[in-house]
């Protein structure tokens, strides 16, 4: 076992740094840094003394792998907009993401698992339906607009909650719903498949048979079968609302790491970029790992086996 | 439904109205005039309040509130007036001595003297500073001390907008700057001018106060005592805090919703022109030897097949006007007296046919921004028998692009970096610079004369010229001017000027 976590780790590295190199390449190719960097108004010397100060004017290899070297020893350098250490940075915005991306995936599956279970315990009901228009209207509403909604109805017509801004917990409630809502419909309908599927099994008559009062049966041996694949799908779905939230932390001008990726990319503020990315990469390595950790405890065949 | 369903659907049911009681009295930003606090939105992050290392429009705002310069330009009038130098001598063509105002406070209480002046301006001359906004600075050889209040600085070269870039350069206290370095300056910035900034939450959020012991200046003292700036990057969130009352000052409102927005009754909308223009840049001397543009008849083809008036009228509205001329109409050497170019898409496919070009030709128009003006442009070509693809993306890759020789046709902008003289538009893209498609050396010489000497009729007369051959060889298609749309408390008294720099020690609550 300890053997096999250590070569995901290593595997999930090279990821990694694949994906730092990809990176790299691709803002490279999205135009001149120095011109970018130097603004609009820019004239040419203020752009060469840029790219002289930036080291622009170096080889593309040479720059990327003194960087790999300085990221290796943990420095990140300093971001090239903001003229202050990248890590500072990104740890000063990481929190608001991580609040909202856990608060979101809580929220998705506080809403989703209990209506999937009832969607399932009650096939082709009312309660089926409704659970299917959630879903749908989940999957059918873009975000943006959605945000946009509850800003309209809850900022403007009814003012009850504040619109932008991340100082207190209330200024993450219409974001934390907007981003939730969004991953309600996958785990619902997998929640429902799952105990659809788990309900019709042998076990569960056995289960009944024995005289088992429903509400046990439903909830400690249906579901617990029943939710392993919801768990991997809750730790995708959480990496990619911490990499996805960005329209969100726009609207809600949270300034979160999620607005910070895209402005940097915009501003080519590359020391930034790069070490966001990275950060997510390894987020998203742990947070599958721990998926599988989860299932192992809740399926001792995993554990087993 | 049990009886444990029940509980716990009540149990939900408080849960919900104990959240929704906690919002209630969850504290919002207050309207401004009720606190003296006017609450503005901006939608691009301040890197920091540095002025020399932001080359944004925030950056130059932040700094026309944060510092002063040693002369003040009065955007109403373009005069020059005593800031912090109470009196100048135009020494020559490349030297300038001025008498340095006493008594006047930094922010953090320390004098501003003559030594601050010096140290601030052969810091600009210093070419290793890592000074980001070098526009107004380039032309600084060096400065000196020529008697207790007296300074002499000079410049490179024979300058003529040396008074105007003076008054953009900001004096930086000697003995802070030397301890706190560019880090600390944008984070504890310390000036001289109508505001202090109390907080920089890098990105987000800055704060102003107006500052008490700001000197008698041109500029007025400011009414307003305090300004929270917050960084806001969704239009629709700006609008919807303006509308609620928790912003007074928003701008660059698109056209739709500031419409919407005055029809609410809450808020002023005030359409104001810019110093950006629109043009279509054509590629004139570079590209394939056969390439279409490079004659000249069917570059004027091109300016009759394109409705401006039209695309001004629907899609840009507001008060935006029709530009005949390579230059902002306000910008000092700007004539309107050159050769026009009337929409006529018969006159236009006749000239292509004189051309050589009766069923027009294939070619790529690059763009930025603007997306509809563009296609609406497209449209227009198209009518003439021009098919343009459209190749839309990121600014620098355009410029990078244009540089390069590559594009035949660029849609593009510019703001002349809100310098009211020709000299911030015309020696950029006609003067040999990176960004000269024309490469017509008789203008690049025109525009050379006209920037080395002081004598203002005689540049006015070159830069006409300049402008009428540009015209008639029709290097460019000028289209139209921007405007912007501030969105404003009805409580506010705000007037804004055509270089995009909001005033705020000018504004008042009504």
């Amino acid at each position: 076992m300890l053997i096999y976590t250590l070569k995901r780790l290593v595997v999930a590295l090279l990821v990694a740094l694949t994906i730092s190199l990809i990176s790299f390449g691709l803002l490279y190719l999205s135009g001149d840094p120095a011109t970018t960097i130097a603004g609009e108004s820019a004239n040419q010397a203020a752009i060469e003394a840029i790219r002289e100060q930036y080291g622009f004017n170096r080889p593309l290899y040479e720059q990327y792998f003194a960087w790999v070297g300085r990221a290796l020893q943990g420095d990140f350098g300093t971001s090239f907009y903001f003229k202050v250490p990248v890590t500072d940075l990104i740890f000063e915005r990481l929190p608001v993401t991580l609040g909202l991306g856990l608060s979101a995936i809580a929220f998705a599956i506080v809403l989703s698992i209990p209506l999937g279970v009832l969607a399932a315990r009650y096939p082709n009901s009312i309660v089926d339906r409704l659970a299917l228009t959630i879903s749908v209207m989940g999957q059918a509403m873009p975000s943006f607009w959605f945000a946009l909604l509850l800003i309209m109805v809850f900022s403007f017509m009814y003012p009850l909650l504040p619109s932008s801004g991340s100082e207190t917990w209330v200024h993450f409630i219409m974001p934390t719903v907007v981003l939730g809502y969004y991953a309600t419909p996958a785990i619902m309908r997998l929640t429902r498949t799952g105990m659809l599927e788990v309900l019709g099994a042998d076990y569960i008559r056995t289960a009944r048979a024995k005289g088992l009062r429903p509400r046990v049966v439903l909830f400690k041996h249906a579901l617990r079968n029943a939710i392993i694949p919801v768990v991997s799908l809750s730790a995708v779905q959480l990496g990619f609302m911490l990499g996805g939230s960005i329209v969100v932390e726009t609207i809600f001008a949270l300034h979160g790491t999620g607005y910070l990726a895209w402005e940097s990319i915009r501003r080519y503020d590359l020391p930034t970029v790069q070490a966001i990315l990275l950060v997510f990469s390894l987020i998203y390595i742990v947070l599958t790992f721990l998926a599988d950790l989860l299932n192992a405890w809740l399926d001792p065949r995993i554990r087993v086996g | 439904m049990t009886k444990g369903h029940i509980s716990k659907i009540r149990y939900l049911a408080l849960a919900g109205a104990a959240a929704a009681a906690l919002c209630f009295g969850a504290p919002t930003a207050q309207a401004g005039k009720a606190d003296d606090t006017l609450n503005i939105a901006w939608d691009v992050e301040v890197p920091n309040a540095n002025m020399y290392f932001d080359t944004s429009r925030n950056g130059v705002i932040i700094a026309h509130h944060v510092w002063d310069a040693l002369v003040w330009r009065d955007p109403a009038t373009g005069d020059f007036k005593p800031a912090l130098a109470t009196a100048w001598n135009v020494v020559n063509d490349k030297t300038i001595e001025l008498e340095i105002r006493q008594g006047v406070k930094f922010h953090n209480g320390d004098p501003m003297t003559a030594d601050d002046v010096v140290y601030t301006y052969n810091y600009l001359a210093q070419p290793d500073n890592g000074i980001l906004n070098r526009n107004f600075s380039n032309w600084i050889a060096k400065a000196e001390k020529v008697g207790d209040n007296k300074v002499r600085i000079t410049a490179k070269d024979t300058t003529p907008l040396m008074m105007l870039y003076i008054t953009e350069l900001g004096i930086y206290p000697e003995k802070y700057y030397k301890e706190v370095g560019p880090d600390g300056m944008g984070l504890k910035p310390v000036g001289t001018g109508p505001y202090k900034i109390t907080a920089v939450e890098p990105g987000k959020r800055l704060e102003f106060e107006a500052f008490a012991d700001y000197y008698d200046s041109p500029k007025g003292k400011p009414s307003i005592k305090k300004i929270v700036q917050r960084t806001i990057p969704e239009m629709n969130t700006q609008v919807v805090e303006l509308a609620s009352g928790r912003l007074d000052w928003i701008w660059r409102v698109p056209q739709d919703q500031a419409e919407r927005l005055e029809k609410s009754g809450r808020v002023q909308i005030i359409n104001a022109d810019t110093f950006r223009v629109g043009y279509l840049a054509l590629n004139a001397a570079g590209g394939p030897e056969d390439s279409p543009l490079r004659k000249q008849k069917v570059r004027q083809a091109i300016n009759h097949a394109i409705d401006v008036e039209g695309i001004v009228k629907n899609l840009v509205r507001g008060s935006s006007q029709v530009i005949h001329s390579a230059c902002y109409p306000e910008q000092f050497g700007c004539t309107d007296d050159v050769k026009k170019y009337p929409y006529d898409p018969a006159k236009a496919k006749a000239l292509l046919a004189e051309a050589g070009y009766p069923n027009g030709f294939n070619t790529t128009l690059y763009a930025y921004r603007d997306r509809p003006q563009n296609e609406a442009m497209l449209s227009n070509l198209a009518a003439v028998g021009i098919k343009a693809d459209l190749r839309y993306g990121q600014y620098a890759a355009t410029r990078d692009a244009l540089r390069k020789g590559e594009v035949p046709i660029a849609s593009l902008t510019w703001g002349s970096n809100s310098v009211p003289d020709v000299d911030a538009i015309l020696p950029i893209f006609f003067g040999g610079l990176p960004d000269d498609l024309a490469k017509d050396t008789e203008v690049q010489g025109w525009l050379k004369d006209a920037a080395s000497t002081l004598d203002q009729d005689k540049r006015k007369a070159l830069y006409k010229q300049a402008l009428q051959k540009i015209a008639e060889q029709a290097y460019w298609v000028p289209t139209f001017t921007y405007t912007t749309n501030y969105a404003i408390s009805n409580t506010l008294d705000f007037k804004p000027t055509a270089d995009e720099i909001p005033r705020f020690w000018t504004a008042k609550w009504k």
